[in-house]
C-alpha cells in the first residue's frame, strides 16, 4: 500500500498511530486524522456508490458538507452508525468503517448497471414510472422503491448511549472559531461579556489550519492559534466549545448546539453521554461560519479522485497527506491556483491548471511559471476517465465565441476544482433574515436580519484572513456593547502576510464540445442530480426553483444542498433565461448538519421519556402480584391474577366478590379538585350542568361538566362538604383539564367569583370498597360517622376517622353494589388499605383492578367519559338528559344545547347491545350497519365504544352509539368484522339490578 | 423557542412555561338565551385569523398559573406586548409604545 503522507506537514500527531478498518481492511492513521485524510494517506479514494447511479465516489471536501463519502460506522459495543461522513469522523484505535450502497463490494457492485441506465433514470423518474397501473402499487412499486430507497443500514441494537443537554445563557454566541469567529470572541471576551464560542470542527482554527504559511501580526498562523487559544483559555467569561455544531437559530436567539462529547474516543467512559444539547439564550449572536467551496459541473466530475481544491489543500497543510501524485487543477476562481502552488512545492506534480476564464491575475500565472506549472487560461474540461479513480481529463480550449476547440488529454490521479465560494448563510436563513444576491462575487449575501445578530467574514462575503479578522473583531465588540458588556475600546487591528487571491466567477456547466444531453455533469452528488435533469425539469415546465428542486430532488439529500443549491440554481437561472435572484434561493432549515435523535431526544428517554405516576397503593399492587395498565400518565393495577389465571378468568373472579361479598380497589388516580369560597355554590352552578344550590352539605351529586360547544367533557361524583366547599372529583385523564377549564371561567369569565380552587388528586389516597359486605367490613374502624342507611345513604359524605387517621367517607358506587369510596390523606393510604385488607379476609376481600371496575360499571350502564364519549356526545345522546338542571338559566355549554343540530333525532346515541351469539364479545371500535347485505361501501351507522363479557349474566354486553339509537330498541344491528358479521339487538344500558336495590342493601 | 413576558410575574420566562388559549377579548355573553343561533355560533367558532397583529390569550401554567392576554404578530411570531386579562384592548399607540421599549430593554 502506497504512503501518501508527506513528511515535516500537517498537524496530526505523528507519535500516535491509530489502527482502524474501512470494509475489512486494516489501516493505520494518526491521532488527529479524519477517516478520510487517513484513508487518503494510504491512497484510498474509493469510499462509497452513490445514491441513485450505485457509480464510484471519492471524498469531495474535507470538511461537514461532504455529499460522497458516507460511510457505516462501529464504536464497539452496539454503536453503529451509518452515514457518518467521514471528512469529519476522528480516527482511533480500533474504529470499524464500512462503505455504503453496494453489493457485492465497493468495487464490483450490481446496482452499477443503473449507470448505464441512466438516460432512463431521469428527473421526475419516479412520477412518470410508477403511474400505471394502479394494481402495481402495493404489490410491485412500493417494495420496490423501498428496497432501492434511503442509504446506509439502520442499525438493529438499541442505541447503547446516553445523551444530555443543557440550557446556557450568555451575552454573546459566537459561531464559528475561524479567523473571523476567533477575532469576535476574544473582543467579546476582552470587554467582560460572557461568551460560548462554538465551533463544530475537532480545534478551533477554521481556515487557519490549512494555512500555516500565513502570519499574523507577525506571527505564523498555528503560532497565533497556540497563543489565541491560550488567551481564550485564560478567560473566565468564555466558554469554549470544539465539536459543537450550531444546528438551528430560533427566535429570539434561541441557538441548539449539539456537542460531540464521544465519538472521538477509543474507550468511552461508563455513562459519559455522547452528545450534549445546548438550549443557549444568547443576547448578541456573531455568526461566522465561513464558506463552502463550489464544485465545477462538467462530465464526469464525480470519479474517486476528483476534489474541491480547498479539501486538497486541507489534505495537505492540516494533515500532511498529497491526495495525488499527479494532479491536474481546473477551477474559474483563484483560490484552487494556491491548492496548486502547495502542492507543487510539497513535490507533488501539478501536471496543469485549466482556468476557464479568459484573463487570470498575472501575479498567479508568474506563481505558476516560477513553479513550472503548465497553465490552460480559457480552457474547459469536458470530460474525465478512469472507473474507480479518475486517470485523465479531457481538456478543450475556448475561443472566441465560446467556440470549443480540439480536445486534449491529460494523464492524471486527482482532478482539483474549485467554482468559487458560497458564504453560509444557513443560520442566519433559519431566523428568515432575507438575502440579496451580490451579482460581483456571484453569491447570496445577509441582508436584513430578523434577530440581534451580526455575520462576519466568509459567511457575509468578507473573504481574506484580514478581512475575516477585522470584520469579527468588529462584529464582536459590537455585539458585546449591544449585550451591555462593551468597553467602547476600538478593536483591534490585523496585519496579514500571505493572503490568498480571492477573485473568480461562477456559472453553470462549463462548456463542452460534446451532447451535453448527455453529460454525466453532476451539480448534486449525493442525490445524483445533474445539470441535464435540472434542464429537463425546467424543458417540462417547472419555472420556481422550489418545484425543480423537489422533481429533481436537488439539494434534497442529508447535505441539504451544501454544494449543490447555487451550481443548481445557477444552471436553472440559464435554463429559464431569467437572473438567479429572480429564480430564488431554497429555504435553510435547521438542523445544520444531519443530527442523532438521541441529541434530541437528550434525557427524555426510557424511564424517563414520561412521567410514570403511582398511587401510595401501587407497592402493593406490585407486591400482590397486579397486572398493570397505562391511564394517562398513571399506571394502574388492571387486574390481579392468582396462579395459573388468566386475565378472563381472574375479571370473573373479581367480579363476582364484589357482587356476593366484598372488593376492594384504588381508585386515588382519581381527579380531585377542592372548591372552596363563599361564591363556590354559584361556581358550580355555572360550570357543571346540575343544580347545585340545594345540595345539602353532606350529600353527594352526580356532576355533568359540558364544553361550551354543549358535548360532554368531563363526568365525576362531587361531595358537598359544608356551604362553601365542594370535593369534586374527575375523570382520571381529565384532572388537570378540568382544571384548567375552571381556572380559565373564574379568572377571565367571573374574577368577581370569591372561590379558590386547588387540586387535590395527589393529597387523597381513594380506597374503593365495594360489595354487599362492605359495611359490616369497615363499620369496626370508623369513627365518628353513623354508618347506618338512614343515617348514611347512598350518595352521603362525611368527615371522621378510619383506622384512626381522618378520613372524609363517601358512600358511593361506580359497581351497582353497596359501596364506599375511603380518601384518607395520601400518606396512610397504603396502611389503611392494607389494615382493611387483612380485617376483609373474613369475607374473602378481593383486590380488583381496572378491567373489573369497568365490566362492573358496565353492567350497570354507567359510561366512561372518553371511552363511551368521544367529544360529540351531549348529555341527551349519552342518555344524560336528568343531569341537566333545565331550570337553571345558565351553565357551560347550555346554549349550544339549543343550536338545531343538536337536537336533531338522528344523533348517535349512547345505546346497550347484546349479541345474538351470547358467547361473542364484539371488538370496541367495531363499526355498527343496518343492513349486512348491502354493497361495500356500507352505510356505518355507530361503533361499539364497551364491549366485555359479564360474568354475573353468563354472556357478553356492550355499548354502542347508533343513529337515533334509542328509537331503534330491540331492532338487530350487524357488526361486520373479517371472520363473521355479527348480528346483536338494541337494548337499554343497565344490564345488572336496574332497580338499584343492590345499591341500598 | 419564544420569551413570553407574564405580566403578573413581570418577567420573561421561555415558551416551555406557557400554554396558549386562543383569541382574547372574545367574551361569554352575559346573558347567552339572549342570542340567536347564528350569533352563538359567531361566538364559539368565528375567529379573526389573521395575518399580523393578533390578540390571543396565554396562560403562565408552569409559573402563576395566570390568564393573560398578548399582542403577537403571526407572522413574524413576535410578541409586541403582553398584559393582564380583563385590561381593555390596547391601542396601536399603546403597542407602538410598548413594542419600542421592548426593543430598549433588550437590545
Amino acid at each position: 500500500m502506497s504512503n501518501f503522507r508527506i513528511a515535516g506537514k500537517g498537524r496530526v500527531n505523528r507519535s500516535r498511530q491509530v489502527r482502524f478498518s474501512f470494509d475489512g481492511v486494516d489501516y493505520t492513521g494518526y491521532e488527529g486524522d479524519t477517516l478520510a485524510s487517513a484513508l487518503l494517506a494510504n491512497g484510498v479514494h474509493l469510499v462509497g456508490r452513490s445514491f441513485k447511479y450505485h457509480r464510484p465516489r471519492g471524498f469531495l471536501t474535507a470538511g461537514s458538507e461532504e455529499p460522497n463519502a458516507l460511510v457505516g460506522t462501529d464504536r464497539g459495543n452496539g454503536r453503529f452508525e451509518p452515514n457518518t461522513r467521514a471528512t469529519v469522523l476522528e480516527v482511533f484505535e480500533g474504529l470499524k468503517t464500512e462503505s455504503q450502497n453496494r453489493w457485492p463490494s465497493l468495487t464490483r457492485d450490481i446496482g452499477a448497471v443503473n449507470d448505464s441506465l441512466y438516460m432512463m433514470f431521469s428527473a421526475g423518474f419516479y412520477y412518470k414510472t410508477f403511474m400505471w397501473p394502479k394494481s402495481f402499487w402495493n404489490k410491485v412499486y412500493e417494495p420496490f422503491i423501498r428496497s432501492a430507497a434511503g442509504l446506509g443500514k439502520a442499525p438493529t441494537a438499541p442505541d447503547p448511549d446516553t445523551y444530555a443537554s443543557r440550557f446556557a445563557h450568555c451575552d454573546v454566541l459566537v459561531v464559528g472559531g475561524g479567523a473571523a469567529g476567533l477575532a469576535a470572541a476574544l473582543e467579546a471576551g476582552r470587554s467582560g461579556a460572557s461568551v460560548i464560542l462554538c465551533d463544530e470542527q475537532t480545534e478551533l482554527g477554521g481556515s487557519l489550519l490549512s494555512e500555516p504559511a500565513a502570519e499574523i501580526n507577525g506571527q505564523l498562523a498555528w503560532d497565533w492559534l497556540e497563543d489565541t487559544n491560550a488567551a481564550l483559555a485564560s478567560m473566565p467569561n468564555v466558554t469554549v466549545l470544539p465539536r459543537t455544531t450550531a444546528i438551528g437559530y430560533y427566535h429570539q436567539n434561541f441557538v441548539g448546539l449539539c456537542q460531540r462529547l464521544t465519538d472521538h474516543l477509543a474507550i468511552v467512559p461508563d455513562g459519559a453521554p455522547r452528545e450534549r444539547m445546548w438550549k443557549v439564550r444568547a443576547k448578541q449572536v456573531v455568526l461566522a461560519q465561513g464558506a463552502i467551496e463550489k464544485p465545477l459541473v462538467f462530465a464526469g466530475n464525480d470519479r474517486p479522485g476528483v476534489m474541491l481544491a480547498g479539501a486538497a489543500r486541507t489534505y495537505l497543510n492540516r494533515y500532511g497527506v498529497k491526495v495525488g501524485n499527479r494532479v491536474v487543477v481546473v477551477t474559474t476562481h483563484d483560490s484552487a491556483w494556491h491548492a496548486a502552488f502547495d502542492l507543487a512545492k510539497a513535490g507533488v506534480e501539478v501536471a496543469a491548471i485549466v482556468d476557464v476564464r479568459g484573463t487570470v491575475p498575472t501575479q498567479l500565472v508568474s506563481a505558476a511559471d516560477a513553479l513550472r506549472i503548465k497553465t490552460k487560461i480559457g480552457w474547459t474540461v469536458t470530460g474525465t476517465k478512469g472507473r474507480l479513480r479518475v486517470s485523465s481529463v479531457r481538456v478543450n480550449p475556448v475561443g472566441a465565441g465560446g467556440k470549443v476547440g480540439g480536445a486534449e488529454t491529460i494523464a492524471c490521479d486527482a482532478l482539483l476544482m474549485s467554482g468559487g465560494w458560497t458564504p453560509s448563510v444557513h443560520l442566519f436563513s433559519h431566523t428568515q433574515g432575507s438575502l440579496t444576491w451580490n451579482e460581483d462575487g456571484q453569491m447570496f449575501l445577509p441582508g436584513r436580519g430578523k434577530e440581534e445578530c451580526r455575520l462576519a467574514g466568509a459567511g457575509k462575503g468578507r473573504f481574506g484572513l484580514k478581512a475575516a479578522f477585522e470584520d469579527g473583531a468588529a462584529a464582536g465588540a459590537a455585539a458585546a456593547a449591544d449585550a451591555g458588556a462593551g468597553s467602547g475600546a476600538e478593536p483591534a487591528s490585523y496585519h496579514v502576510e500571505g493572503e490568498l487571491s480571492f477573485t473568480g466567477v461562477t456559472g453553470r456547466e462549463l462548456p463542452t464540445d460534446r451532447d451535453p444531453g448527455h453529460a454525466k455533469a453532476f451539480v448534486d452528488f449525493q442525490n445524483d442530480v445533474m445539470a441535464k435533469d435540472i434542464r429537463l425539469a425546467v424543458r417540462e415546465g417547472f419555472k420556481s426553483i422550489e418545484h425543480i428542486k423537489r422533481y429533481t430532488t436537488n439539494g434534497m439529500a442529508t447535505d441539504q444542498g451544501k454544494t449543490s443549491n447555487i451550481n443548481g440554481l445557477a444552471v436553472a437561472s440559464d435554463a429559464l433565461k431569467r437572473p438567479i435572484p429572480a429564480v430564488g434561493l431554497t429555504t435553510f432549515r435547521p438542523p445544520y448538519t444531519p443530527t442523532t435523535f438521541g441529541t434530541f431526544a437528550g434525557y427524555n428517554k426510557g424511564a424517563l421519556f414520561d412521567v410514570t405516576r403511582k398511587t401510595p397503593i401501587d407497592g402493593w399492587a406490585e407486591e400482590n402480584g397486579a397486572v398493570f395498565e397505562p391511564v394517562s400518565l398513571w399506571r394502574r393495577a388492571w387486574y390481579f391474577p392468582q396462579v395459573g389465571e388468566d386475565m378472563h378468568t381472574a375479571v370473573a373472579r373479581e367480579c363476582k366478590a364484589v357482587r356476593t361479598s366484598v372488593g376492594m380497589f384504588d381508585a386515588s388516580t382519581l381527579g380531585k379538585i377542592e372548591i372552596v369560597g363563599p361564591d363556590a355554590a354559584e361556581f358550580m352552578n355555572r360550570m357543571y350542568t346540575n343544580a347545585w344550590t340545594k345540595l345539602a352539605p353532606g350529600r353527594c351529586r352526580y356532576g355533568l361538566l359540558l364544553g361550551e360547544d354543549g358535548f360532554i367533557r368531563d363526568d365525576g361524583v362531587i361531595g358537598r362538604l359544608a356551604h362553601d366547599r365542594f370535593h369534586v372529583t374527575t375523570t382520571t385523564g381529565g384532572a388537570a383539564r378540568v382544571l384548567g377549564m375552571m381556572e380559565d371561567y373564574l379568572q377571565t369569565e367571573w374574577p368577581d367569583l370569591k372561590v379558590w380552587l386547588t387540586s387535590t388528586t395527589e393529597q387523597w389516597s381513594v380506597i374503593a370498597l365495594q360489595g354487599p359486605n362492605a359495611r359490616k367490613l369497615i363499620e369496626p374502624f370508623v369513627e365518628g360517622i353513623d354508618l347506618s342507611e338512614g343515617a348514611f345513604p347512598h350518595m352521603a359524605v362525611a368527615t371522621g376517622r378510619i383506622c384512626g387517621v381522618p378520613t372524609r367517607l363517601f358512600r358511593v358506587s361506580f359497581t351497582g353494589e353497596l359501596g364506599f369510596e375511603i380518601n384518607v390523606p395520601a400518606r396512610y393510604g397504603r396502611a389503611v388499605w392494607e389494615k382493611l385488607f387483612e380485617a376483609g379476609q373474613r369475607f374473602g376481600i378481593t383486590p380488583y383492578g381496572t378491567e373489573t371496575m369497568h365490566v362492573l360499571r358496565a353492567e350497570k350502564g354507567y359510561i366512561i367519559v372518553g371511552q363511551d364519549t368521544d367529544g360529540t356526545l351531549t348529555p341527551d345522546d349519552a342518555g344524560l338528559s336528568w343531569a341537566v338542571g333545565k331550570t337553571k338559566p345558565d351553565f357551560v355549554g347550555k346554549r349550544s344545547l339549543s343550536r338545531p343540530d343538536m337536537l336533531a333525532n338522528d344523533r348517535k346515541q349512547l345505546v346497550g347491545l347484546l349479541t345474538a351469539d351470547p358467547k361473542t364479545v364484539l371488538e370496541e371500535g367495531a363499526q355498527i350497519v343496518l343492513d349486512p347485505n348491502q354493497p361495500v361501501p356500507m352505510e356505518m351507522v355507530g361503533h361499539v365504544t364497551s364491549s366485555y363479557w359479564s360474568a354475573e349474566l353468563g354472556r357478553s354486553i356492550a355499548f354502542a352509539v347508533i343513529q337515533g339509537g334509542r328509537s331503534l330498541q330491540g331492532q338487530t344491528v350487524h357488526v361486520p368484522m373479517p371472520d363473521n358479521v355479527h348480528s346483536a339487538t338494541i337494548t337499554g344500558m343497565v344490564f345488572v339490578d336496574p332497580e338499584n336495590k343492590r345499591l341500598s342493601a | 423557542m419564544l420569551l413570553i413576558r407574564c405580566p403578573y410575574c413581570e418577567a420573561e420566562r421561555p415558551e416551555l412555561e406557557f400554554t396558549y388559549a386562543g383569541e382574547a377579548h372574545i367574551a361569554r355573553p352575559a346573558d347567552p338565551s339572549a342570542l340567536s343561533d347564528d350569533e352563538w355560533r359567531d361566538f364559539l367558532f368565528i375567529r379573526t385569523n389573521p395575518r399580523g397583529r393578533h390578540f390571543e390569550r396565554w396562560r403562565h401554567m408552569h409559573g402563576c398559573g395566570r390568564f393573560f392576554n398578548a399582542v403577537r404578530d403571526t407572522v413574524t411570531d413576535k410578541f409586541a406586548m403582553t398584559y393582564k386579562a380583563g385590561a381593555p384592548r390596547p391601542s396601536d399607540e399603546e403597542i407602538a409604545l410598548a413594542a419600542s421599549s421592548v426593543k430598549e430593554a433588550r437590545p
